[in-house]
């Protein structure tokens, strides 16, 4: 504890802080605004569930065995020093990366797709580990570097993001890949990537598109891509689920049909029900007001999200509860906007509420993470 | 890596991040708007269209299909009733793999070939969406269980319970109740608008008999329910409903125990029973023989099954009742005799001479009578009825002349349909100098009236005109429309009557008596009918030749010789003096008249013993 008093000099009300006595909650690293808001979202996606599965008890103990596992996870990821996870984020990323490549191999899957590793008799996506590993590797990276970051640690940076980003389009996942790039680059933005940067790469992207369309892509290419952001012109394929799913939220009106009314989810119109498109059901069933709601649940998260973020001690803490509180908002305006017919179907669950185990394990990994950061104590390894 | 920290300004990271922060948490709250703009959009601007949309996609209408009515005979009998079946259903647009389906469900509820074969057919026809599809009919409680087991195998199967026609008499009304069947590709073709409702949810219709002709009276009135269904079309609840009507039964004149009766009388040959109520009209019995199960067709008959009913020689699908036109021969004898006498051509004491044949004057030709040597020279009408003779008939035809044989005949359901309610009646012909011109081109000449006279030439009548003739002469001259329903529902059928023309009783009697000679008395043409008699029938014999079977047609030999035979006819009402029963029987290439008459006997012997046996049971 030498250097305390230069902290303070030029961390002025930090002796405030440190003065403060070391609550339970904090010795035991529990964010309680957070953590009440994530309860609300539980109970309320829960009890959605309920009636997005048809009713099916099944489906509901299976969530909230998920969800003991996930807040289980949680509790202990906000136990990690965040040196620790510095230290180890390098290893994550690199098996990350290993057990990408194994998926490629030999990885199950259905559906033409082969996103599942098989060890043991136990299955997973290692897709799930990238989310939060590229965010880690990232803010580790740039943690140690001088910020805003130089043109040569961007393009280190990018490189350390395609890896996984490739890896899972392989196999092919577009959604989830962008979502983990995303992820990363959201970590380069909070970093304080030049903003010249940022409009030269949007404007290389936009001149690209235009000869990549009329030169490159095939008719059938470019119809696909068509259909992704156009799904009503397929009425029978994929237009079909975002037209029932319109009709499930639009005829919920302000009030909704009522719980386990939702004539459009309770008889089977609406595909995916009780996992991607469960937003419909709750818009069906509750209304506009009930959106809201959950809206609103969502915002306290993110609002704690971002108090966390910015009052975290160090650069690593800030990159990273940034980078994960605005992925977790991704997450959830990616879903809505799919299932609202504002984006192409991509086939991202919304956060806590969606039937699943491994999304909802992981983002509760993130929000330990979050945790983590909130309560860390000040670290006092500078100069 | 200490190198980086030493330069590090993390006053100024600090400041670039809250920077960022704010631009992050700007985008957040715009993005939020964007999303909240949009649900606004969807569920309060849109609502009205998405809540229609909504509602249309879950609530749909269904026909409730009525149920068609019984048919009952006389006595209460079931002729045509509607028993529960499970049915093997396929609702094409909810199939993935329609050749894996099938090959499952051959497997599991045992679809034969035969099956496959008419399922095929019916998919190239035209149907409602989402219509399912008949696969197999009357399964067994096993192949639903095994079907049921693997309903998650077979999207777009389903076992649907419905009514199926049943006709639990067999082939012993085939020809007069008739059969449904399914509603066919030409028949879907003239439906309109309102019709196209009226069957929605049936899918068979009457095809012949009095399914067909009482095919609006029977099939009752639609029923809807409005239901609730999922994306997958199953019914979860019903919201609304209005229940079907049921079809009006009928209760028929037919006797099924008189029919049983007249179907064993002709035994294997081939032939034909009308017997008629004297009083109402009412038909009593309508066999045709052979028959065939109506059954076969209400769930579409084989191929197989088809062609060996419709390339029978012995034609079991044709009704000989009503289609079947023969020459009437001698059996028009009474009916011209009354004629002679109403229009005093002859009169009972007027004598012919038959040396066996006639001839008229100035012309070679002879006009043979059936008996070689002839009936003797002073034959009167009685002998000529009573014994049947040729020779007498001549002479009156000539005299009497083909205007008054034909407009005399008319009155009594020659030459025209008796309007009977079954459809595909024939009119058979009673000749006339119009209907030669008409149908040949060529004027009336002599020796086309002699023919007339003894029913041959070119007269020809169906089984049911004798019947309805021969009615009419029991009833003394009110001819009365034959029918086959009494009661339609809780109506009475109504009796169409039109009179003869006024003839003297005196001449009724007298034509009463010949026809009971024929069968009482000694020299009568059917005496061998009246042993052990319990009552009196008047009657009358008849021949009708075969004719037409061209040379060289490549017929078995001996059916040929068979099938050239003539045919045998017997007219005869019972009993004499208070008629009941008219009965008109043929008995094809039967050669005597006298296997005619037999079958008669045993008609009217069944008929007059359950009516008495009715009258008795009466306290």
């Amino acid at each position: 504890m030498s250097g305390t008093a230069d902290f303070q000099r030029r961390m002025p009300e930090a002796s405030h802080d440190l003065r403060r006595p070391v609550s339970l909650l904090q010795r035991w690293h529990v964010d309680l605004p957070l953590l009440i808001g994530l309860l609300a979202i539980t109970v309320y996606g829960l009890i959605v569930l309920y009636s997005a599965s048809g009713q099916d008890w099944h489906y509901l103990k299976r969530q909230g065995v998920f969800f003991l596992l996930a807040y289980g996870v949680m509790f202990t990821v906000a136990q990690v020093r965040l040196q620790t996870m510095e230290y180890w984020s390098p290893w994550i990323f690199a098996g990350g990366v290993v057990l990408l490549v194994l998926v490629l191999y030999m990885g199950v899957g259905a559906k033409g797709a082969q996103r599942w590793l098989s060890i043991g008799g136990f299955r997973f996506q290692p897709s799930e580990i990238l989310k939060l590993a590229v965010p880690l590797m990232v803010a580790t990276y740039l943690s140690r570097r001088l910020l805003p970051p130089k043109l040569h640690h961007v393009i280190a940076v990018l490189a350390l993001i395609a890896i996984p980003t490739l890896l899972i389009m392989r196999q092919p996942d577009l959604g989830t890949s962008l979502l983990i790039a995303a992820s990363g680059l959201l970590v380069l933005f909070f970093a304080g990537l030049r903003w010249r940067y940022i409009l030269s790469a949007i404007g290389i992207l936009l001149a690209a598109s235009w000869p990549i369309w009329n030169f490159v892509l095939r008719g059938y290419q470019k119809q696909r891509i068509l259909t992704l952001f156009n799904p009503e012109e397929d009425k029978l394929g994929a237009g079909w689920n975002i037209i029932q799913s319109k009709t499930a939220i639009g005829s919920g009106g302000l009030y909704g049909k009522g719980w386990t009314n939702g004539t459009q989810s309770q008889l089977n119109f609406l595909p995916e029900s009780h996992t991607d498109f469960i937003i419909a059901v709750l818009a069906e069933e509750f209304g506009l007001t009930g959106v809201l709601l959950l809206l609103a649940l969502y915002a306290w998260v993110i609002v704690r999200g971002l108090w966390i973020a910015a009052n975290a001690q160090d650069t690593f803490g800030r990159l990273l509860a940034g980078s994960i509180t605005f992925t977790f908002f991704v997450y959830i305006f990616v879903n809505i906007g799919m299932v609202s017919g504002l984006l192409p179907v991509v086939g991202v669950p919304l956060p806590l509420v969606s039937h699943g185990g491994t999304s909802i394990v992981t983002l509760m990994m993130g929000f330990g993470i979050l945790m983590a950061i909130s309560t860390e104590r000040r670290r006092v390894s500078i100069g | 890596m200490a190198d980086h920290q030493h330069l590090k300004d993390h006053y100024q990271e600090a400041r670039i991040f809250s920077h960022r922060l704010v631009v992050a948490a700007l985008a957040i709250v715009g993005l939020m708007g964007v999303l909240i703009a949009r649900l606004y959009n969807l569920q309060v601007i849109d609502y009205q269209d998405y809540a229609t949309q909504s509602d249309r996609n879950r609530v749909q209408v269904q026909p409730l299909p009525p149920t068609r009515g019984l048919i009952f005979d006389r006595h209460g009998s079931l002729l045509a009733d509607n028993r529960p079946s499970y049915t093997l259903t396929v609702i094409m647009e909810q199939v993935n793999d329609l050749d894996a389906t099938l090959a499952l469900l051959q497997r599991l509820a045992g679809v034969r070939d035969e099956e496959l074969e008419r399922f095929h057919k019916r998919l190239t026809q035209r149907r409602r969406p989402f219509e399912p599809v008949p696969l197999s009919y009357r399964l067994s409680e096993e192949e639903i269980a095994r079907v049921a087991v693997n309903e998650y195998r077979l999207p777009g199967v389903e076992v649907s319970a419905q009514l199926v026609r049943d006709y639990p008499l067999n082939e012993l009304f085939a020809h007069t109740v008739g059969y449904v069947g399914r509603i066919n590709e030409r028949e879907l073709s003239t439906f309109d608008e309102e019709t196209d409702r009226r069957y929605s949810g049936t899918d068979s219709i009457g095809k012949i008999g009095l399914e067909r002709q009482y095919e609006s009276q029977m099939l009752g009135e639609v029923g809807y329910q409005y239901v609730e269904t999922n994306a997958r079309g199953r019914v979860l609840r019903v919201l609304e409903s209005v229940a079907p009507k049921p079809g009006q039964n009928l209760q028929l004149f037919l006797d099924a125990e008189v029919q049983r009766e007249a179907v064993a009388a002709l035994g294997e040959r081939r032939g034909a029973v009308v017997a008629i109520e004297v009083d109402t009209g009412g038909v009593l019995a309508m066999a045709s023989t052979p028959s065939y199960d109506p059954n076969l067709f209400v769930t579409g008959i084989s191929y197989k099954d088809y062609k060996r009913l419709n390339e029978s020689l012995d034609l079991p699908l044709f009704n000989r009742t009503i289609q079947g036109q023969y020459p009437p021969g001698s059996t028009v004898k009474p009916m011209l005799g009354l004629g002679g006498l109403h229009h005093r051509v002859v009169d009972m004491r007027y004598k012919v001479r038959d040396p066996g044949y006639y001839q008229l004057e100035g012309e070679e030709r002879q006009y043979r009578d059936w008996k070689r040597r002839g009936h003797g020279h002073r034959v009167d009408l009685m002998q000529a009825i009573t014994e049947s003779c040729d020779t007498y008939y001549y002479d009156m035809a000539y005299r009497m002349g083909i205007d008054l044989m034909h407009e005399f005949g008319v009155q009594f359901a020659l030459g025209d349909r008796t309007g009977i309610d079954i459809p595909s009646e024939r009119k058979g012909i009673w000749p006339s100098r119009e209907w030669k011109r008409g149908a040949r081109g060529l004027a009336w000449y002599p020796g086309d009236s002699l023919n007339v006279g003894i029913g041959q030439g070119a007269a020809l009548a169906t089984p049911l005109q004798l019947a309805a003739m021969t009615a009419t002469l029991a009833s003394r001259g009110r001819q009365l429309q034959p029918r086959l329903v009494r009661r339609m529902g809780e109506l009475e059928t109504p009796m169409n009557v039109s009179e003869v023309e006024p003839v003297s009783q005196q001449h009724w009697d007298n034509i009463h008596a010949a026809m009971e000679n024929v069968v009482h008395g000694t020299r009568g043409t059917a005496k061998s009918i009246s042993r052990n008699l319990k009552y009196r029938i008047a009657g009358k014999t008849g021949t009708a030749q075969v004719v037409g079977i061209a040379q060289g047609e490549e017929y078995d030999s001996e059916a040929l010789i068979e099938r050239q035979r003539d045919h045998a006819l017997f007219v005869a009402f019972a009993p004499l003096e208070q008629p009941k029963i008219a009965v008109a029987v043929i008995v094809e290439n039967g050669e005597k008249s006298s296997k005619a008459a037999k079958v008669a006997r045993r008609v009217m012997d069944k008929y007059l013993a359950i009516e008495s046996e009715l009258v008795s049971a009466v306290p």
